[in-house]
């Protein structure tokens, strides 16, 4: 659990973050958007006190952040960064074992880490290890500098926008893989980024910041159906927040009873794919299937038309 | 038939080489070390098998270099070149020297340093193109180096003027030495210890380093025999009135005032390159470091120190070359060094003296340039994959 508290940041006259408050439950994934300069990375670096705040408090576990030196509270504390910030005269195994280095781990439980976040990365431990970093892509970069993030076992991940420097299809992959790795470790996540699409895709909080304040923190579909500030809905765009709607949810809460025909979509696949699927394909029903493969009933165009639509 | 094609810089070598070979006198003959002398050609200087075999060589290197000749050969011809020459001036004062007579000079004319200079472009231009990796660098340099201690030891220059003089100051010779180097890496680690923890400094005060990085580009403008004179008085009023110091051999004159200038001439090349290498370390890798939790120290040695290194090593290549020059001016305030030799060749107007001063001086110069260049190159991790990628 982390609790920030009042938090306020001033830079001579300026008021980067203005009296923020939030309560973040653990193992979950909280989203931090807004417009560039409204103080998102300022938030985000007060927790392990890259900055340290004007006034106010952060609680980790109900312990201050405070109640020990900066160095050693973000040394608990996973920290990923756009454009990755490796170590360019470090291979790829000693990036990653930066953290358990510098808490003495012994050797052997380091080298073991490394290796086992390498495999969950998908990158070859043996091929990958002794690379430097300007040896890789940028999607493998990134992945790395997220595995060196996690090598301590971090509870908490601060990530400013991680994923800002790729491209879409790399991007894409790289927030699925995100959300696995975060239910393997049951790590607590905030996450800064400008990308409303990638906060809906991640997010089970949002947290909207306008001019230095939090304007709205809630679960993606509250916020959809209830934004709280003309602001927020600009920012979620009026022409897109049908299909978001339909994005944040699984196929398997929209299966209703019946047959229909051709190839069955997953229930796992979210209901913006189905109504593509359905709209491209000219159909008005799919069959769908459990990850094993059974069919339980289908998806409707009409089914999903009545769950896009906005409160009234 | 393939075309002949020309190199414009294998054009310039070619006039060159052949006007110093064959217009330009080749040796100079005096009959004792300060009268004025009389010039010879090749033909003159050499038997007439040798200057045969010199000027075939050099019509062959020439050759080589105007067309367009592939880098490895062009190296070849101009190494066999450039020892032709140095055993033919050899050879030139044996023959030119009268029996048994311990007066009479020999010395290289204008002919020979201008074949030395073609034919030493060549070479460099054609390692430029082979671009050999930094170790067969310093295996080249080695290579080049042993060649020349062979021709010493075998005494195949024995003749020249210059090792006349030398072999009436053998002590001092080597004495001289030993204070010319001590004198440029003393003071270049003084630098190194003062200055690198003074560029770490001023790369994290802010307000610091325009201030410090003035008053050391200031002194980098006071000419070196000004600064000597200008820290004659301040040392010698420290010898006279702080007690020990005179002890330690600080005086008015001498080793200290020449230590002391070299090392505030060394000074702006460290800080200022230990800036500029700490400023030039990624934003990203810096706040990374801080971010996953490492220490200002930590990060210090870990993190920037190592990817400033190269261009901290190229501020202590600067200043090592230029010590080892200035450290000839040493000599004018009674510090020492093989300036000692050049100035009393001024003095008594004999050049071969001056020379005994002047081309250890440059040897050593040019042998620490390229051994640190290749140093360096070796300390950079990686240079050609990070530009390719
Ligand atoms: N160290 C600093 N000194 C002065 N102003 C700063 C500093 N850091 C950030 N700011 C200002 O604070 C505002 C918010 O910055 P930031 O938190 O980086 O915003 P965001 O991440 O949302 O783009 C910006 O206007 C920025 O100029
Ligand atoms: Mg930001």
């Amino acid at each position: 659990m982390i609790e920030i508290e009042n938090i306020t940041k001033r830079y001579g006259e300026s008021t980067v973050v203005d009296d923020v408050s939030l309560t973040i439950a653990p193992r979950t994934v909280t989203v931090v958007v807004g417009t560039s300069g409204s103080g998102k990375t300022t938030l985000l670096r007060m927790v392990n006190r890259l900055v340290e705040p004007t006034s106010g408090a952060i609680r980790l576990d109900g312990e201050d952040n405070r109640s020990l030196p900066g160095y050693e509270l973000r040394r608990r504390i996973g920290y990923a960064i756009q454009g990755h910030g490796l170590f360019p005269h470090r291979t790829v195994a000693e990036n990653i074992a930066t953290v358990p280095t510098l808490l003495g781990w012994e050797r052997a439980r380091i080298d073991a880490k490394v290796e086992e976040l390498l495999s969950l990365f998908q990158l070859d431990p043996a091929a990958f290890g002794p690379r430097f970093p300007h040896e890789l892509s940028g999607g493998q970069q990134q992945r790395v500098g997220v595995a060196r993030a996690l090598a301590a076992e971090p509870k908490v991940l601060l990530m400013d926008e991680p994923f800002g420097a790729l491209d879409p299809i790399i991007r894409a992959k790289a927030q699925d893989d995100l959300l696995a790795i975060q239910k393997h470790f049951q790590t607590t996540i905030i996450l800064v980024t400008h990308d409303m699409e990638e906060a809906f895709h991640l997010a089970d909080r949002i947290a909207v910041m306008d001019k230095g304040k939090v304007v709205q923190y809630a679960t993606p579909t509250e916020m959809l159906l209830k934004p709280a500030t003309p602001f927020v809905e600009s920012l979620i765009g009026a022409g897109e927040r049908p299909y978001r709607l339909l994005a944040i949810a699984p196929v398997s809460s929209a299966v209703e009873p019946g047959h229909a025909e051709g190839v069955a979509i997953s229930s796992a696949a979210s209901q913006r794919e189905a109504l593509a699927e359905l709209l491209w394909s000219g159909r008005d029903a799919l069959p769908v299937a459990d990850p094993d493969g059974a069919v339980i009933g289908k998806v409707s165009l009409e089914g999903l038309a009545k769950r896009a639509a906005g409160p009234t | 038939m393939r075309q002949l094609r020309f190199d414009k810089l294998g054009a310039i070598i070619a006039a060159l080489a052949l006007g110093g070979a064959f217009i330009a006198p080749f040796a100079t003959f005096r009959a004792n070390r300060i009268v004025a002398g009389e010039v010879k050609s090749v033909i003159d200087a050499v038997p007439a098998a040798w200057s045969v075999a010199l000027l075939g060589i050099v019509v062959c290197a020439v050759i080589v270099a105007l067309v367009r000749s592939p880098a490895y050969l062009r190296l070849a011809a101009a190494f066999v070149a450039l020892a032709a020459l140095a055993l033919g001036i050899g050879v030139a004062a044996t023959h030119l020297t009268p029996e048994a007579n311990t007066y009479a000079r020999v010395s290289p004319a204008s002919g020979f340093w201008i074949m030395l200079f073609a034919f030493g472009l060549l070479a460099a231009d054609a390692l430029t193109r082979l671009r050999p990796a930094p170790f067969v660098r310093i295996v080249v340099l080695a290579v080049v180096l042993a060649f020349a201690s062979a021709i010493l030891l075998a005494g195949a220059w024995d003749g020249l003027s210059i090792l006349k003089e030398y072999a009436s100051r053998v002590d001092t010779f080597w004495a001289e030495g030993r204070r010319h180097v001590t004198l440029a890496l003393g003071s270049l680690v003084a630098a190194i210890v003062v200055g690198i923890p003074l560029g770490v400094l001023c790369h994290r005060v802010t307000r610091l380093r325009d201030g410090l990085l003035g008053v050391l580009n200031a002194i980098q403008t006071i000419p070196s025999i000004a600064l000597f004179g200008i820290l004659i008085a301040p040392l010698g009023w420290i010898a006279v009135n702080v007690p020990g110091a005179a002890a330690i051999g600080i005086r008015g004159i001498g080793v200290a005032p020449a230590f002391v200038a070299l090392f505030l001439y060394s000074l702006l090349p460290v800080v200022a390159n230990t800036v500029v290498g700490l400023a030039g370390v990624p934003r990203d890798a810096n706040d990374a470091a801080r971010g996953i939790g490492m220490t200002d120290w930590q990060r210090l040695v870990g993190i920037e120190f190592p990817l400033a290194f190269p261009v901290i090593l190229t501020g202590i290549r600067i200043v090592l070359v230029q010590n080892i020059g200035l450290a000839t001016i040493a000599a004018l305030i009674g510090g020492g060094g093989f300036g000692v030799f050049v100035f009393q060749g001024v003095g008594q107007t004999a050049m071969d003296l001056v020379l005994l001063g002047a081309v250890p001086t440059v040897v050593l110069a040019f042998a620490a340039a390229i051994v640190l260049d290749a140093v360096i190159e070796m300390a950079t991790p990686n240079t050609r994959q990070a530009e390719a990628a």
